[in-house]
């Protein structure tokens, strides 16, 4: 070495790395959410397969667009995007007419992430950001769903799907209420190992709560996901609704159904685990599940709408920096400095 | 696997899990280094003020002699590491590339290097003061990194007193196996000192700390206990940095040492399993410090190893005995977690000096990946083992906020462990960012004196 006059190198310590890396970890949660992902092409056919292509292209171009005006380079290889476009197209009804998965799609980019300064900075859920616009802008459209595993659904495409930019699409008389709508509206109960297993009609991806599952415990298994969030939110869920359908079973929901339904299971493991939005103390994640919990059971009890997971998880962003505040831990010594005073 | 090899073990909350990678050198029994052509003695080899150098150029000296007395007592000796003469007393660099005064010396190719003996300190007759005079006489500082001097932490102040002693032998820091060696290999002078340090902090017990990847130097230690010592040896969870002497009262003594305190405030003293050795064989014999054993590995190091090395032996050289592979890029002194970058081969072994570890440039090793901003993951908050949050001090270090990180966010109390860069997904290089906000803290605050 001394011979071959190299240089050496100076760095400050430590001088080796855990090995985890932002790309890898994202890349690691697309991989997760794949199983559930092709559950969802499986069950809604072309029309699940054309939503979940949009979303998740209007997302990347969206984010590689916005890179490349601000002179940037681009950022779109941290898969974050991908994540945030996956997501996205899970949370739509399969048969949502595509001009408006690309609109969603541009709104969760630029809104939702850019806007609050990219990777890192994005207070709200990216995917949910979009999604809740959407839900607002275009509440029939957004609540009209198809029921799964159709006959034709490989070779025909639901009306709604090609609906012309800015039109209002048309439906089949296929359309079908979610298991959610129909205990709202009618007290109507289904069956859990339907839900469990994702035989029910809703959105493209919230349908099969065994695969969500099956990609959380990979991600928890590789140190990827905090499972005091989709752990507390599970138990806060079960212990009100419980509470609730204990005092009266008629009016209130079981907990198994509170559990499998709706997007409950893609919100608690995928979404509410973003690490940008949740807190990164223990007791704070522990917190904010709880409240992710009460929120959608308050919302689905006795709100106007089905579903609010979207709101709750989007309510827990909003509270994480005061959990984070909240929560810190006493630094080693401190109760020492304090009985010294 | 590892975690049925922790079951029950004590340690303490957060933390990481470097690769620990001491299988190379951990079966290696300690071998005595050659003397280098051209030994450099700096006089500032630990935290104080640079000692006074008592021999001049052209003046031969016996190996063991002492060459330098101490300024003031946040000072020590320094001993001639071999028998030889002194060239001359000059500038040489040092770790972080600032010149500090050296002392020269050319062993004699032909003698015999015996030690000289000094005035005995018998543990018998010696009283605790004199027991201090004669560890500072000796050049003891401690092995561990810090290179603290030890008998000034011995000094005990009136109204203050210690309970327990923990000589540590945890050896956290991955690919370092010099303390495990020091154990198998030195018992009976680590109990040796132990006697020394006991009679002069006046505690009552003694626990040695080992880290359960050291198995055999646990039972060693067990076997070898003196049975009329109040004491034990404990076995640690492999977790670093366990071997810190905070970590240490927390996971053996269930006490923090209060922030910006000492661990005599909770009636704790630490002192490393090497300096403990150090010092019960160098006193009975009233010799100094003039060797010391490090553990020279790392992928670029061809033959590693153990070794006894005399103090002064310059890394060009030492390399050079060992041999390197030609791509090393890097050299550090210490190991990975918080070792030192060598900025130049002309840098000498001191007596903190641990071991010399030195990589590659393959891409296996890279420590510069594409830094990220932060996702909040929490990863850093998980591994920081005195509580802080690393990922809101980067940010406000990052704007400069320097106030808020010492008043609200105690920035102050981060000993710069490391834990929160290695587990960084997005590679922030977080402890930097930390030594560089305490360094300006400091400034300001001598500034405003």
């Amino acid at each position: 070495m001394a011979k071959s006059g190299k240089t050496l190198e100076i760095r400050t310590s430590p001088h080796i790395l855990s090995g985890y890396s932002v790309d890898t970890i994202m890349f690691n949660v697309v991989l997760a959410l794949l199983p559930v992902t092709a559950f969802a092409v499986f069950a809604f056919g072309l029309a699940g397969l054309l939503t979940l292509c949009m979303a998740v292209a209007s997302c990347v171009l969206t984010e590689d667009l916005i890179c490349r005006a601000s002179g940037k380079p681009t950022t779109v290889g941290d898969w974050s995007v991908t994540i945030t476009g996956i997501l996205y197209g899970l949370t739509l009804p399969p048969n949502l007419p595509l001009w408006m998965v690309a609109v969603g799609g541009v709104i969760c980019v630029a809104v939702g992430k850019a806007l609050f300064g990219g990777l890192g900075y994005n207070t709200f859920n990216p995917a949910l950001v979009g999604r809740a616009v959407l839900q607002a802008a275009f509440p029939v459209a957004m609540t009209s769903w198809i029921p799964g595993f159709g006959a034709g659904r490989f070779s025909s495409l639901p009306l709604s799907t090609l609906t012309l930019p800015f039109t209002a699409p048309e439906y089949d008389a296929l359309t079908s209420a979610t298991p959610l709508a129909l205990w709202k509206f009618s007290r109507e109960a289904t069956a859990t190992s339907d839900l469990a297993l994702g035989f029910t009609s809703g959105s493209a991806g919230e349908t099969s709560a065994v695969l969500i599952l099956l990609g959380g415990i990979y991600l928890i298994a590789r140190n990827m996901m905090n499972w005091r969030i989709p752990a507390s939110i599970f138990a806060s869920v079960v212990v009100i609704s419980g509470a609730l359908h204990l005092a009266d079973p008629a009016r209130y929901a079981s907990p198994a159904f509170m559990l499998f339904s709706g997007g409950l299971m893609l919100g608690a493991v995928f979404m509410a685990t973003d690490m940008v939005g949740s807190p990164m103390t223990s007791r704070g994640c522990y917190l904010y599940g709880a409240l992710i919990g009460l929120v959608t059971v308050v919302i689905r009890t006795w709100g106007g709408l089905p579903e609010g997971v979207m709101y709750a998880i989007l309510l827990g962003n909003a509270v994480t920096p005061h959990l984070d505040r909240w929560t810190r831990p006493k630094v080693y010594g401190a109760r020492g400095k304090e009985a010294a005073s | 696997m590892r975690s049925m090899r922790l079951l029950g073990l004590k340690t303490f909350r957060h933390g990481v899990h470097p690769p620990e990678s001491k299988d190379e050198t951990s079966g290696l029994a300690i071998r005595q280094f050659p003397f280098a052509p051209l030994l450099i003695v700096p006089l500032v080899q630990h935290m104080g003020a640079p000692s006074l150098p008592l021999v001049e150029e052209g003046e031969e000296v016996s190996r063991g002699q002492r060459i330098a007395r101490a300024d003031g007592f946040m000072s020590v000796s320094m001993h001639a590491p071999a028998s030889g003469v002194v060239r001359r007393i000059a500038l040489a660099p040092s770790i972080g590339g600032r010149m500090v005064p050296a002392v020269y010396l050319e062993p004699f190719p032909g003698s015999t290097q015996e030690v000289e003996d000094g005035t005995p300190c018998p543990l018998d007759t010696a009283t605790p003061d004199e027991m201090i005079a004669a560890i500072q006489d000796a050049g003891v500082v401690g092995l561990g990194g810090a290179a603290f001097p030890t008998h000034v932490k011995l000094k005990i102040p009136e109204d203050k007193f210690v309970d327990t002693l923990i000589i540590n032998g945890v050896e956290c820091e991955p690919f370092l196996t010099t303390d495990h060696r020091v154990m198998l290999e030195q018992s009976r002078d680590i109990f040796m000192g132990i006697r020394y340090l006991l009679k002069i902090t006046g505690a009552e017990k003694v626990i040695i700390a080992v880290e359960a990847n050291k198995p055999d130097a646990a039972n060693h230690l067990r076997e070898a206990f003196p049975s009329d010592l109040d004491g034990s040896v404990a076995v640690l969870q492999v977790k670093y940095p366990q071997g810190a002497e905070k970590m240490l009262f927390s996971a053996l003594l269930g006490r923090e040492v209060p922030s910006g305190g000492l661990p005599l405030d909770i009636h704790a003293l630490c002192c490393n399993v090497a300096t403990a050795a150090q010092i019960g064989h160098l006193l009975p014999l009233g010799q100094g410090i003039h060797e010391r054993v490090i553990t020279v590995t790392g992928p670029a190091v061809k033959r590693k190893g153990n070794y006894r090395i005399p103090i002064g032996t310059p890394l060009r050289f030492l390399l050079e005995h060992v041999g390197v592979e030609e791509d090393v890029n890097r050299v550090f002194l210490g190991g990975p977690m918080m070792g030192a970058a060598a900025s130049s081969l002309d840098i000498s072994i001191t007596k903190g000096t641990s071991g010399v570890t030195a990589f590659t440039d393959s891409a296996a090793e890279r420590t510069h990946s594409q830094v990220y901003p932060c996702i909040r993951c929490g990863y850093c908050v998980d591994a920081c083992p005195i509580f802080l949050n690393p990922s809101l001090l980067g940010m406000l270090a990052a704007n400069e906020e320097f106030s808020s990180m010492t008043e609200e966010h105690n920035l102050m109390d981060c000993f710069e462990c490391g834990s929160c860069s290695f587990v960084c997904p997005s590679h922030i290089p977080l402890v930097q960012q930390f030594r560089a906000a305490k360094a300006a803290v400091r400034k300001a605050k001598a500034g405003a004196a």
